[in-house]
């Protein structure tokens, strides 16, 4: 029964792979209080659906895309992204083990805050770029548009 | 009926046996040819500039094969292709590549070098992906018999040996009847 429903599924998600399918949803992020002068860390809350994984920002060939957030120029400056430890995943399809994320993970942005930084409310906007694909099957790169809340204090 | 537990086990073996004969999806299976669809033509350049057209094929059976270089399952499936063009090509069977990679020949090129790929390879666009139905995960393989209809599509890697029956099965004479 367990095999006839596996089979099911398999062909339930063929069908659906005409859709666009979203394999990472970005958690919202909560609002950023930042002081004029200072630095702050911002978290990026990534979600990986189940079954699938991302290539990690150093995919194992240069072939493969690599996860990529970038921070568009604006009231703070980003002083550097910090992305987790890949887990190195064996697929069925794939003679090496990839370098890869999956599951739940968090991607860290350092944000200067510059000295003539308006205080008041205010937002950073970035993209971050992936590819996603399960055991079997690849979904097309995709760049989304993220971002962050910002406070900033004096 | 002295060990009741090797009936029993033999009825699971039953069981698991019937249930087998549905269980692999990918397993070589061909529409019937009044339920198979023209394959949409289109015009796209091969590495060197020349126009590939789905429709010079005609009278081959084609396996149609969307794919990109940054996407490792394809890749996997590339090998095979190189060795059914080898050992099919002579009987009319031909693959045909249509590379979705958004860098286009910048990347395509190398790696059909690197991979010595034997059959023809173009650079596919939105058109041609939105006139096979959006391929939106790859590979997608269609495999289309000598009338240029699509006897099958795959999404995702098939096997090897499904492949390589159906090609057999649509190089058959009786299979255009």
């Amino acid at each position: 029964m367990i095999r006839i429903l596996a089979v099911l599924s398999i062909g339930i998600a063929s069908v659906s792979f005409g859709q666009s399918i979203n394999a990472l949803t970005v958690a919202p992020a909560a609002p950023l209080r930042a002081k004029v002068g200072t630095t702050v860390e911002a978290k990026l809350q990534l979600q990986v659906r189940s079954g699938y994984h991302v290539q990690s920002n150093t995919p194992s060939d240069p072939y493969l895309i690599a996860l990529k957030l970038t921070w568009n120029a604006g009231p703070l400056e980003s002083a550097g992204v910090v992305y987790p430890k890949p887990q190195m995943e064996k697929y069925s399809f794939s003679d090496k083990p990839l370098s890869v994320f999956s599951g739940n993970f968090d991607v860290d942005t350092k944000f200067k805050v510059p000295a003539n930084a308006t205080p008041g409310p205010t937002a950073v906007t970035g993209k971050l770029r992936y590819q996603a694909c399960n055991d079997n099957m690849c979904l097309p790169p995709k760049t989304v548009d993220v971002k962050l809340q910002v406070d900033i204090a004096r | 009926m002295k060990n009741p537990h090797i009936w029993l086990l033999a009825g699971l073996v039953a069981v698991y046996l019937a249930l087998s004969t549905f269980e692999d999806a990918d397993r070589p299976s061909l529409n019937p040819v009044s339920q198979r669809k023209v394959a949409p033509d289109f015009a796209l350049k091969d590495s060197s500039g020349k126009i590939v057209k789905l429709s010079d094929f005609r009278g081959k059976v084609v396996l149609l094969n969307m794919w990109a270089t940054w996407c490792a399952p394809c890749r996997e499936e590339i090998p095979w292709f190189v060795d059914f063009e080898r050992e099919f090509k002579d009987r009319g069977f031909t693959v045909l590549g249509v590379a979705m990679d958004d860098r286009g020949w910048d990347v395509v090129q190398p790696y059909i070098k690197r991979h010595e790929l034997n059959y023809p390879v173009t650079v596919g666009d939105s058109e041609v992906s939105t006139i096979y139905g959006g391929t939106g995960a790859l590979p997608t393989t269609f495999m289309i018999d000598r009338e240029g209809r699509i006897a099958r599509t795959h999404v995702g890697v098939a096997g090897r040996h499904t492949y390589k029956q159906e090609i057999q099965d649509l190089l058959a004479p009786e299979s255009t009847e």
